[in-house]
Protein backbone atom coordinates (compact mmCIF):
# COMPACT_ATOMS: atom_id res chain seq x y z
CA UNK A 1 0.00 0.00 0.00
CA UNK A 2 1.31 3.41 -0.93
CA UNK A 3 1.76 5.61 2.49
CA UNK A 4 0.62 9.00 2.11
CA UNK A 5 2.81 11.87 2.21
CA UNK A 6 3.39 15.08 0.53
CA UNK A 7 6.25 13.62 -1.60
CA UNK A 8 3.76 10.85 -2.63
CA UNK A 9 1.16 13.50 -3.55
CA UNK A 10 3.56 15.39 -5.51
CA UNK A 11 5.13 12.47 -7.59
CA UNK A 12 1.41 11.23 -7.89
CA UNK A 13 0.45 14.93 -9.17
CA UNK A 14 2.76 14.43 -12.36
CA UNK A 15 1.02 11.67 -13.67
CA UNK A 16 -3.20 13.44 -12.77
CA UNK A 17 -2.99 11.90 -9.45
CA UNK A 18 -3.75 7.82 -11.38
CA UNK A 19 -2.63 4.55 -9.91
CA UNK A 20 -2.89 5.45 -6.03
CA UNK A 21 -3.51 2.11 -4.29
CA UNK A 22 -7.62 1.57 -3.40
CA UNK A 23 -7.27 2.64 0.30
CA UNK A 24 -8.92 -1.02 1.64
CA UNK A 25 -9.61 -4.24 -0.27
CA UNK A 26 -13.10 -5.79 -0.99
CA UNK A 27 -12.63 -8.79 0.04
CA UNK A 28 -15.40 -12.38 -0.17
CA UNK A 29 -15.63 -13.61 3.40
CA UNK A 30 -13.76 -16.67 4.08
CA UNK A 31 -15.44 -19.66 6.05
CA UNK A 32 -13.55 -18.96 9.70
CA UNK A 33 -12.14 -16.00 11.60
CA UNK A 34 -10.36 -15.54 15.07
CA UNK A 35 -12.36 -12.15 15.72
CA UNK A 36 -15.46 -11.16 14.03
CA UNK A 37 -16.42 -7.44 14.86
CA UNK A 38 -20.13 -6.78 13.83
CA UNK A 39 -20.14 -2.85 12.88
CA UNK A 40 -18.19 -1.19 10.97
CA UNK A 41 -18.54 2.21 12.36
CA UNK A 42 -15.48 4.10 14.06
CA UNK A 43 -15.58 1.88 17.10
CA UNK A 44 -16.04 -1.46 15.40
CA UNK A 45 -12.94 -0.45 12.87
CA UNK A 46 -10.82 1.09 15.52
CA UNK A 47 -11.60 -2.33 17.39
CA UNK A 48 -10.23 -4.73 14.60
CA UNK A 49 -7.15 -2.19 13.99
CA UNK A 50 -6.31 -2.35 17.63
CA UNK A 51 -6.59 -6.60 17.45
CA UNK A 52 -3.97 -6.49 14.71
CA UNK A 53 -1.80 -3.60 15.52
CA UNK A 54 -1.55 -4.32 19.67
CA UNK A 55 -2.67 -8.03 20.17
CA UNK A 56 -1.37 -9.33 16.66
CA UNK A 57 -4.50 -11.20 15.64
CA UNK A 58 -4.76 -10.28 11.93
CA UNK A 59 -7.67 -13.06 10.68
CA UNK A 60 -10.02 -10.52 11.97
CA UNK A 61 -13.39 -9.83 10.20
CA UNK A 62 -15.47 -6.42 10.42
CA UNK A 63 -18.90 -7.20 9.12
CA UNK A 64 -20.87 -3.96 8.27
CA UNK A 65 -24.61 -4.05 7.19
CA UNK A 66 -24.49 -1.14 5.28
CA UNK A 67 -21.17 0.96 3.64
CA UNK A 68 -18.66 2.19 6.84
CA UNK A 69 -18.64 4.44 8.64
CA UNK A 70 -22.22 5.04 7.11
CA UNK A 71 -24.23 5.33 11.23
CA UNK A 72 -23.34 7.59 13.87
CA UNK A 73 -19.97 7.96 13.08
CA UNK A 74 -21.10 9.81 10.01
CA UNK A 75 -23.81 11.52 11.97
CA UNK A 76 -22.63 13.61 15.01
CA UNK A 77 -21.03 16.89 15.80
CA UNK A 78 -18.29 15.56 15.37
CA UNK A 79 -16.99 16.73 18.79
CA UNK A 80 -13.62 15.23 20.78
CA UNK A 81 -13.22 16.20 24.53
CA UNK A 82 -12.79 14.44 27.80
CA UNK A 83 -13.87 16.96 30.18
CA UNK A 84 -16.46 14.37 31.82
CA UNK A 85 -17.42 15.20 35.67
CA UNK A 86 -17.17 11.18 36.58
CA UNK A 87 -13.59 10.08 36.67
CA UNK A 88 -14.53 6.22 34.92
CA UNK A 89 -15.89 8.47 32.06
CA UNK A 90 -13.23 10.87 31.68
CA UNK A 91 -10.27 8.86 32.33
CA UNK A 92 -12.11 6.72 29.20
CA UNK A 93 -12.62 9.56 27.34
CA UNK A 94 -9.48 11.44 28.28
CA UNK A 95 -7.18 8.14 27.07
CA UNK A 96 -9.40 8.40 23.95
CA UNK A 97 -7.79 12.15 23.64
CA UNK A 98 -4.26 11.00 23.72
CA UNK A 99 -4.65 9.06 21.13
CA UNK A 100 -6.77 11.14 18.78
CA UNK A 101 -3.61 13.62 19.10
CA UNK A 102 -1.32 11.22 17.01
CA UNK A 103 -4.68 9.86 15.27
CA UNK A 104 -3.43 11.23 12.01
CA UNK A 105 0.22 9.85 12.21
CA UNK A 106 -0.64 6.56 13.78
CA UNK A 107 -3.19 5.73 11.15
CA UNK A 108 -1.14 7.34 7.88
CA UNK A 109 -4.27 9.07 7.52
CA UNK A 110 -5.16 12.74 7.68
CA UNK A 111 -7.87 12.37 10.44
CA UNK A 112 -8.73 16.11 10.56
CA UNK A 113 -8.43 16.49 14.34
CA UNK A 114 -8.53 20.12 15.17
CA UNK A 115 -7.70 20.40 19.10
CA UNK A 116 -9.72 24.07 18.79
CA UNK A 117 -10.87 23.90 22.14
CA UNK A 118 -13.94 23.30 23.63
CA UNK A 119 -16.08 25.52 25.63
CA UNK A 120 -18.69 25.18 27.94
CA UNK A 121 -21.12 28.50 28.63
CA UNK A 122 -21.99 28.93 31.61
CA UNK A 123 -25.45 31.10 32.25
CA UNK A 124 -25.95 31.57 35.95
CA UNK A 125 -23.63 31.53 39.14
CA UNK A 126 -24.99 27.93 39.65
CA UNK A 127 -23.85 27.16 36.11
CA UNK A 128 -20.41 28.61 37.34
CA UNK A 129 -20.60 26.12 40.31
CA UNK A 130 -21.04 23.12 38.52
CA UNK A 131 -18.39 24.80 35.91
CA UNK A 132 -16.29 25.22 38.50
CA UNK A 133 -16.31 21.92 40.03
CA UNK A 134 -16.18 20.10 37.04
CA UNK A 135 -12.69 22.01 36.32
CA UNK A 136 -11.44 20.86 39.86
CA UNK A 137 -12.45 17.35 39.63
CA UNK A 138 -10.74 17.35 35.33
CA UNK A 139 -7.43 18.67 36.80
CA UNK A 140 -7.29 16.73 40.31
CA UNK A 141 -7.09 13.85 37.13
CA UNK A 142 -4.62 16.42 35.42
CA UNK A 143 -6.90 16.65 32.29
CA UNK A 144 -6.99 20.60 31.60
CA UNK A 145 -9.52 22.56 32.20
CA UNK A 146 -9.57 26.28 32.78
CA UNK A 147 -12.30 28.33 34.09
CA UNK A 148 -12.98 31.11 32.21
CA UNK A 149 -14.78 34.93 32.99
CA UNK A 150 -16.77 36.55 31.42
CA UNK A 151 -14.35 39.24 29.64
CA UNK A 152 -12.27 36.05 28.55
CA UNK A 153 -15.39 34.05 26.98
CA UNK A 154 -16.07 37.63 25.05
CA UNK A 155 -12.61 37.92 23.67
CA UNK A 156 -12.65 34.19 22.69
CA UNK A 157 -15.87 34.28 20.99
CA UNK A 158 -16.53 37.57 20.17
CA UNK A 159 -19.49 36.77 18.46
CA UNK A 160 -22.03 36.02 21.62
CA UNK A 161 -24.68 37.80 22.43
CA UNK A 162 -23.00 39.35 25.40
CA UNK A 163 -25.87 42.34 25.69
CA UNK A 164 -27.76 43.31 28.47
CA UNK A 165 -31.10 42.09 27.08
CA UNK A 166 -29.63 38.72 26.09
CA UNK A 167 -31.38 35.96 25.89
CA UNK A 168 -28.84 33.90 27.51
CA UNK A 169 -26.81 36.22 29.85
CA UNK A 170 -23.02 34.39 29.73
CA UNK A 171 -21.54 34.60 33.09
CA UNK A 172 -18.16 33.04 32.14
CA UNK A 173 -17.26 29.02 30.64
CA UNK A 174 -15.42 26.28 31.43
CA UNK A 175 -12.60 25.39 28.49
CA UNK A 176 -11.00 22.22 27.46
CA UNK A 177 -8.30 23.73 25.01
CA UNK A 178 -6.72 19.95 23.72
CA UNK A 179 -10.65 19.58 23.36
CA UNK A 180 -12.20 20.04 19.29
CA UNK A 181 -13.50 18.71 16.57
CA UNK A 182 -12.29 16.10 13.61
CA UNK A 183 -13.46 14.90 10.25
CA UNK A 184 -15.45 11.84 11.29
CA UNK A 185 -15.84 9.81 7.79
CA UNK A 186 -11.74 10.25 7.47
CA UNK A 187 -11.85 8.72 11.00
CA UNK A 188 -13.37 5.56 9.91
CA UNK A 189 -11.70 5.52 6.35
CA UNK A 190 -8.47 5.87 8.32
CA UNK A 191 -8.82 3.09 10.53
CA UNK A 192 -10.67 1.20 7.37
CA UNK A 193 -7.07 1.49 5.49
CA UNK A 194 -4.59 0.50 8.31
CA UNK A 195 -6.52 -2.45 9.98
CA UNK A 196 -6.88 -3.69 6.19
CA UNK A 197 -3.17 -2.79 5.61
CA UNK A 198 -2.67 -5.27 8.55
CA UNK A 199 -5.13 -7.79 7.22
CA UNK A 200 -8.15 -7.63 8.31
CA UNK A 201 -11.06 -8.50 6.00
CA UNK A 202 -13.43 -4.84 6.05
CA UNK A 203 -16.73 -6.67 4.71
CA UNK A 204 -19.27 -4.02 3.28
CA UNK A 205 -23.28 -4.96 2.27
CA UNK A 206 -22.88 -7.57 4.90
CA UNK A 207 -25.71 -8.14 7.42
CA UNK A 208 -25.53 -10.31 10.46
CA UNK A 209 -29.23 -12.68 10.98
CA UNK A 210 -27.82 -14.56 13.46
CA UNK A 211 -25.26 -15.24 16.16
CA UNK A 212 -24.63 -19.12 16.00
CA UNK A 213 -24.03 -20.74 19.18
CA UNK A 214 -23.19 -24.15 20.54
CA UNK A 215 -23.02 -25.29 24.27
CA UNK A 216 -23.65 -22.02 25.58
CA UNK A 217 -20.47 -20.70 23.52
CA UNK A 218 -20.70 -18.34 20.23
CA UNK A 219 -19.13 -20.56 17.26
CA UNK A 220 -20.10 -18.20 14.40
CA UNK A 221 -22.62 -15.51 12.80
CA UNK A 222 -24.85 -15.85 10.12
CA UNK A 223 -24.89 -13.09 7.42
CA UNK A 224 -26.73 -12.03 4.01
CA UNK A 225 -23.56 -13.15 2.74
CA UNK A 226 -23.70 -16.74 4.37
CA UNK A 227 -22.58 -18.29 7.57
CA UNK A 228 -18.84 -17.36 8.98
CA UNK A 229 -17.79 -19.34 12.04
CA UNK A 230 -15.96 -17.17 14.80
CA UNK A 231 -13.78 -17.41 17.65
CA UNK A 232 -14.84 -14.44 19.66
CA UNK A 233 -18.07 -12.22 18.45
CA UNK A 234 -18.18 -8.59 19.35
CA UNK A 235 -20.91 -6.49 18.85
CA UNK A 236 -20.27 -2.89 18.32
CA UNK A 237 -23.56 -1.61 16.58
CA UNK A 238 -24.39 1.39 18.99
CA UNK A 239 -27.66 2.70 17.99
CA UNK A 240 -28.78 -0.61 17.06
CA UNK A 241 -26.90 -3.00 19.84
CA UNK A 242 -31.09 -4.24 21.18
CA UNK A 243 -31.70 -5.96 17.80
CA UNK A 244 -28.27 -7.54 17.47
CA UNK A 245 -28.40 -8.81 21.38
CA UNK A 246 -31.74 -10.30 20.56
CA UNK A 247 -30.42 -12.26 18.15
CA UNK A 248 -28.32 -14.37 20.71
CA UNK A 249 -31.71 -13.89 23.21
CA UNK A 250 -30.03 -11.21 25.02
CA UNK A 251 -31.52 -8.25 26.54
CA UNK A 252 -29.77 -4.79 27.42
CA UNK A 253 -30.54 -2.04 29.72
CA UNK A 254 -30.32 0.12 26.62
CA UNK A 255 -33.35 1.98 24.60
CA UNK A 256 -32.43 3.36 21.14
CA UNK A 257 -33.22 7.21 20.71
CA UNK A 258 -33.32 10.03 17.92
CA UNK A 259 -30.66 12.42 17.76
CA UNK A 260 -30.51 15.41 15.33
CA UNK A 261 -27.77 17.75 13.82
CA UNK A 262 -27.68 20.14 11.21
CA UNK A 263 -25.52 22.17 9.03
CA UNK A 264 -25.99 25.48 7.68
CA UNK A 265 -24.56 27.09 4.34
CA UNK A 266 -21.38 27.72 4.27
CA UNK A 267 -19.64 30.53 5.32
CA UNK A 268 -16.22 32.51 5.53
CA UNK A 269 -14.92 31.57 9.29
CA UNK A 270 -16.34 32.77 12.09
CA UNK A 271 -16.56 30.90 15.17
CA UNK A 272 -13.26 29.16 15.88
CA UNK A 273 -14.12 27.14 19.19
CA UNK A 274 -16.25 24.46 20.06
CA UNK A 275 -19.25 26.46 21.77
CA UNK A 276 -21.94 24.08 23.83
CA UNK A 277 -24.36 25.34 27.01
CA UNK A 278 -25.21 22.12 28.77
CA UNK A 279 -27.72 24.07 29.90
CA UNK A 280 -29.38 24.17 26.96
CA UNK A 281 -27.96 21.64 25.05
CA UNK A 282 -26.89 23.10 22.40
CA UNK A 283 -23.87 22.80 20.43
CA UNK A 284 -22.25 24.97 18.10
CA UNK A 285 -19.01 24.87 15.87
CA UNK A 286 -18.00 25.69 12.18
CA UNK A 287 -16.27 22.68 10.05
CA UNK A 288 -13.30 23.47 7.96
CA UNK A 289 -15.88 23.29 4.56
CA UNK A 290 -17.31 26.55 6.58
CA UNK A 291 -20.65 25.05 7.28
CA UNK A 292 -22.19 25.96 10.78
CA UNK A 293 -22.42 22.75 12.76
CA UNK A 294 -25.14 22.79 15.23
CA UNK A 295 -26.55 19.99 17.89
CA UNK A 296 -29.26 19.97 19.89
CA UNK A 297 -31.61 17.86 22.15
CA UNK A 298 -33.07 13.80 21.69
CA UNK A 299 -36.05 12.99 21.08
CA UNK A 300 -37.08 11.20 24.51
CA UNK A 301 -38.74 8.37 23.32
CA UNK A 302 -37.48 5.40 21.59
CA UNK A 303 -37.01 5.22 17.76
CA UNK A 304 -35.16 3.48 14.56
CA UNK A 305 -36.44 6.05 12.55
CA UNK A 306 -33.50 8.36 11.63
CA UNK A 307 -35.26 11.25 11.13
CA UNK A 308 -36.18 13.45 14.05
CA UNK A 309 -38.75 15.84 15.31
CA UNK A 310 -38.97 19.10 13.65
CA UNK A 311 -39.70 20.94 16.80
CA UNK A 312 -36.21 19.88 17.77
CA UNK A 313 -34.59 21.76 14.82
CA UNK A 314 -36.39 24.71 15.51
CA UNK A 315 -35.05 24.82 18.83
CA UNK A 316 -31.64 23.92 18.31
CA UNK A 317 -31.74 27.16 15.62
CA UNK A 318 -33.45 29.43 18.52
CA UNK A 319 -30.60 28.88 20.74
CA UNK A 320 -27.76 28.89 18.41
CA UNK A 321 -29.48 32.47 17.22
CA UNK A 322 -30.09 33.55 20.73
CA UNK A 323 -26.31 32.86 21.54
CA UNK A 324 -24.99 33.82 18.33
CA UNK A 325 -27.16 36.24 16.62
CA UNK A 326 -25.13 36.44 13.51
CA UNK A 327 -26.19 33.12 12.60
CA UNK A 328 -29.65 34.23 11.64
CA UNK A 329 -28.70 35.67 8.73
CA UNK A 330 -27.32 31.81 7.53
CA UNK A 331 -29.67 28.77 5.92
CA UNK A 332 -30.17 25.77 7.03
CA UNK A 333 -28.47 23.31 5.08
CA UNK A 334 -29.10 19.91 5.88
CA UNK A 335 -30.47 18.02 9.21
CA UNK A 336 -30.18 14.64 9.98
CA UNK A 337 -30.31 11.76 12.64
CA UNK A 338 -28.21 9.15 14.45
CA UNK A 339 -29.77 6.49 16.30
CA UNK A 340 -28.66 6.48 20.18
CA UNK A 341 -27.92 3.96 22.41
CA UNK A 342 -29.26 4.87 25.52
CA UNK A 343 -27.95 3.33 28.33
CA UNK A 344 -29.92 3.73 31.70
CA UNK A 345 -27.29 5.17 33.67
CA UNK A 346 -25.89 7.39 30.70
CA UNK A 347 -22.61 5.31 30.58
CA UNK A 348 -21.14 2.88 27.54
CA UNK A 349 -21.50 -0.94 28.11
CA UNK A 350 -18.30 -2.33 27.18
CA UNK A 351 -18.66 -5.99 28.74
CA UNK A 352 -18.49 -9.62 27.88
CA UNK A 353 -22.11 -10.76 28.03
CA UNK A 354 -23.64 -14.58 29.24
CA UNK A 355 -23.12 -15.96 25.80
CA UNK A 356 -19.21 -17.39 26.14
CA UNK A 357 -17.35 -15.60 23.50
CA UNK A 358 -19.67 -12.98 22.71
CA UNK A 359 -18.87 -9.35 23.70
CA UNK A 360 -20.93 -5.97 23.29
CA UNK A 361 -20.06 -2.40 22.63
CA UNK A 362 -22.67 -0.26 22.92
CA UNK A 363 -24.92 2.29 25.05
CA UNK A 364 -22.59 5.32 23.77
CA UNK A 365 -26.01 7.60 24.25
CA UNK A 366 -24.64 10.88 23.23
CA UNK A 367 -21.25 10.42 23.51
CA UNK A 368 -19.40 7.60 21.35
CA UNK A 369 -17.77 9.93 18.27
CA UNK A 370 -14.70 11.19 20.68
CA UNK A 371 -14.26 7.45 22.18
CA UNK A 372 -13.26 5.78 19.03
CA UNK A 373 -10.40 5.67 19.42
CA UNK A 374 -10.28 4.90 23.15
CA UNK A 375 -12.81 2.35 22.45
CA UNK A 376 -11.51 0.04 20.03
CA UNK A 377 -8.57 0.13 22.32
CA UNK A 378 -10.07 -1.26 24.89
CA UNK A 379 -12.27 -3.39 23.19
CA UNK A 380 -10.01 -5.06 21.00
CA UNK A 381 -8.02 -5.76 25.28
CA UNK A 382 -11.35 -7.43 25.76
CA UNK A 383 -12.03 -9.50 22.58
CA UNK A 384 -8.19 -10.15 22.73
CA UNK A 385 -7.46 -11.23 26.18
CA UNK A 386 -11.21 -12.09 27.39
CA UNK A 387 -10.72 -9.60 30.23
CA UNK A 388 -11.57 -5.87 30.51
CA UNK A 389 -8.85 -2.96 30.51
CA UNK A 390 -8.45 -1.19 33.34
CA UNK A 391 -10.16 1.58 31.88
CA UNK A 392 -13.14 -0.48 30.75
CA UNK A 393 -13.85 -2.29 33.58
CA UNK A 394 -16.60 0.33 35.15
CA UNK A 395 -18.72 -0.36 32.43
CA UNK A 396 -19.42 -3.96 32.77
CA UNK A 397 -22.74 -5.17 32.08
CA UNK A 398 -23.32 -6.60 35.63
CA UNK A 399 -23.52 -3.18 36.87
CA UNK A 400 -26.83 -2.73 36.72
CA UNK A 401 -27.92 -6.05 38.74
CA UNK A 402 -25.23 -5.13 41.82
CA UNK A 403 -27.23 -1.67 42.10
CA UNK A 404 -29.58 -4.33 43.65
CA UNK A 405 -28.63 -3.34 47.74
CA UNK A 406 -30.11 -0.18 46.36
CA UNK A 407 -33.31 -1.36 46.15
CA UNK A 408 -33.58 -2.45 49.64
CA UNK A 409 -34.60 1.44 50.07
CA UNK A 410 -37.34 0.76 48.04
CA UNK A 411 -35.76 2.79 45.26
CA UNK A 412 -36.74 -0.45 42.46
CA UNK A 413 -40.13 1.00 43.00
CA UNK A 414 -39.80 4.35 42.18
CA UNK A 415 -41.80 5.18 39.62
CA UNK A 416 -38.77 6.08 37.28
CA UNK A 417 -35.48 3.98 36.23
CA UNK A 418 -33.79 7.46 36.71
CA UNK A 419 -34.60 7.87 40.53
CA UNK A 420 -32.72 3.84 40.62
CA UNK A 421 -29.95 4.26 38.74
CA UNK A 422 -28.86 7.70 40.73
CA UNK A 423 -27.85 5.40 43.48
CA UNK A 424 -25.21 3.27 40.92
CA UNK A 425 -22.23 4.43 42.46
CA UNK A 426 -19.30 5.51 40.24
CA UNK A 427 -21.27 6.35 37.26
CA UNK A 428 -23.25 8.73 36.28
CA UNK A 429 -27.13 9.21 37.02
CA UNK A 430 -29.62 8.29 34.43
CA UNK A 431 -31.58 12.00 35.48
CA UNK A 432 -28.05 13.70 34.50
CA UNK A 433 -27.80 11.51 31.70
CA UNK A 434 -30.89 13.61 29.91
CA UNK A 435 -28.53 16.42 30.23
CA UNK A 436 -26.44 15.71 27.33
CA UNK A 437 -22.24 14.90 27.67
CA UNK B 1 -44.05 14.01 14.40
CA UNK B 2 -46.83 11.66 15.09
CA UNK B 3 -50.45 12.46 15.73
CA UNK B 4 -52.01 10.58 18.77
CA UNK B 5 -55.07 9.36 19.03
CA UNK B 6 -55.83 9.94 23.09
CA UNK B 7 -59.08 7.96 23.70
CA UNK B 8 -60.38 11.10 26.10
CA UNK B 9 -59.29 14.04 23.95
CA UNK B 10 -59.20 12.78 20.72
CA UNK B 11 -56.58 13.17 17.57
CA UNK B 12 -53.87 15.66 19.39
CA UNK B 13 -50.54 16.69 18.38
CA UNK B 14 -47.30 14.27 19.83
CA UNK B 15 -46.00 17.43 21.50
CA UNK B 16 -48.96 17.25 24.13
CA UNK B 17 -47.38 13.71 25.37
CA UNK B 18 -44.60 12.51 26.89
CA UNK B 19 -43.39 9.12 26.74
CA UNK B 20 -42.83 7.37 30.22
CA UNK B 21 -41.65 3.40 29.96
CA UNK B 22 -42.25 0.20 27.82
CA UNK B 23 -45.37 -1.22 29.59
CA UNK B 24 -43.26 -4.55 30.27
CA UNK B 25 -41.18 -2.43 32.63
CA UNK B 26 -43.88 -1.18 35.09
CA UNK B 27 -42.72 -2.48 38.65
CA UNK B 28 -45.95 -3.57 40.91
CA UNK B 29 -45.52 -2.62 44.95
CA UNK B 30 -45.87 -6.64 45.82
CA UNK B 31 -42.75 -7.63 42.90
CA UNK B 32 -39.76 -9.49 43.88
CA UNK B 33 -36.74 -7.69 43.91
CA UNK B 34 -34.99 -9.95 41.07
CA UNK B 35 -38.52 -9.36 38.89
CA UNK B 36 -38.51 -5.74 39.82
CA UNK B 37 -34.47 -5.04 38.72
CA UNK B 38 -35.17 -7.44 35.61
CA UNK B 39 -38.15 -4.85 34.58
CA UNK B 40 -36.47 -1.63 35.36
CA UNK B 41 -33.15 -2.41 33.54
CA UNK B 42 -34.10 -4.87 30.68
CA UNK B 43 -35.49 -3.77 27.54
CA UNK B 44 -36.59 -5.76 24.36
CA UNK B 45 -35.76 -2.70 22.45
CA UNK B 46 -37.03 -4.02 19.34
CA UNK B 47 -37.25 -2.30 15.99
CA UNK B 48 -40.74 -2.85 15.70
CA UNK B 49 -43.64 -2.66 17.63
CA UNK B 50 -43.73 -2.11 20.89
CA UNK B 51 -46.33 -1.42 23.87
CA UNK B 52 -45.08 1.98 25.41
CA UNK B 53 -46.47 3.76 28.37
CA UNK B 54 -47.10 7.24 27.24
CA UNK B 55 -48.74 10.47 29.57
CA UNK B 56 -51.13 12.91 27.91
CA UNK B 57 -49.71 15.91 29.93
CA UNK B 58 -50.73 19.13 27.70
CA UNK B 59 -54.13 17.22 27.69
CA UNK B 60 -56.13 14.84 29.73
CA UNK B 61 -53.24 13.58 31.53
CA UNK B 62 -54.33 10.12 31.86
CA UNK B 63 -52.03 7.38 30.96
CA UNK B 64 -51.98 5.69 27.50
CA UNK B 65 -50.87 2.45 26.59
CA UNK B 66 -49.63 2.91 22.41
CA UNK B 67 -48.86 -0.15 20.39
CA UNK B 68 -46.11 2.02 18.02
CA UNK B 69 -43.64 0.80 16.14
CA UNK B 70 -40.30 2.35 16.12
CA UNK B 71 -39.26 2.68 13.46
CA UNK B 72 -42.20 3.67 11.00
CA UNK B 73 -44.09 5.19 14.06
CA UNK B 74 -47.06 4.03 12.94
CA UNK B 75 -49.33 3.72 16.02
CA UNK B 76 -51.59 0.58 15.68
CA UNK B 77 -53.61 1.49 18.67
CA UNK B 78 -54.36 3.40 21.74
CA UNK B 79 -55.67 2.88 25.03
CA UNK B 80 -56.62 4.15 28.13
CA UNK B 81 -54.12 2.32 30.73
CA UNK B 82 -55.67 0.04 33.06
CA UNK B 83 -54.00 -1.26 36.10
CA UNK B 84 -56.35 -4.14 35.66
CA UNK B 85 -55.37 -5.13 32.27
CA UNK B 86 -51.78 -3.48 31.93
CA UNK B 87 -49.75 -4.23 34.94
Amino acid sequence: MTRYSALALLKAGLTGQRGWDRAWRDPEPTTHYDVIVIGGGGHGLATAYYLAKVHGIRNVAVLEKGWIGGGNTGRNTTIVRSNYRQKPLHDLFDFALGLWEGMSDELNYNVMFSPRGALFLGHSDSDMTVLAQRGDALRCDGIDAELLTRDQVRKLVPLLDMSPDARFPVHGGLIQRRGGTARHDAVAWGYARAADSLGVDIIQNCEVTGIVQSGGRVTGVETSRGKIGAGRVGICVAGNSGPVAALAGITLPIEAQTLQAFVTEQVKPMIDTVIMSQSLHCYISQSDKGGIVLGGDPDQFPSYAQRGLPPRIERAAAEAIALVPALSRLRMARCWAGTTDMSFDGSPIISALPVGGLYLNGGWCYGGFKATPGSGFVYAHLLATGAAHRLAAPFALDRFAEARPSTKRGSARCRSCADDADRLPPLRSARASRVRL
Amino acid sequence: MMRIDCPHCGPRAQAEFAYERTLDSIVTLDMAEDEAVARLYARANPRGFDDELWRHGFGCRQWLVLHRHRQTHEIASVAAFDPAIHS
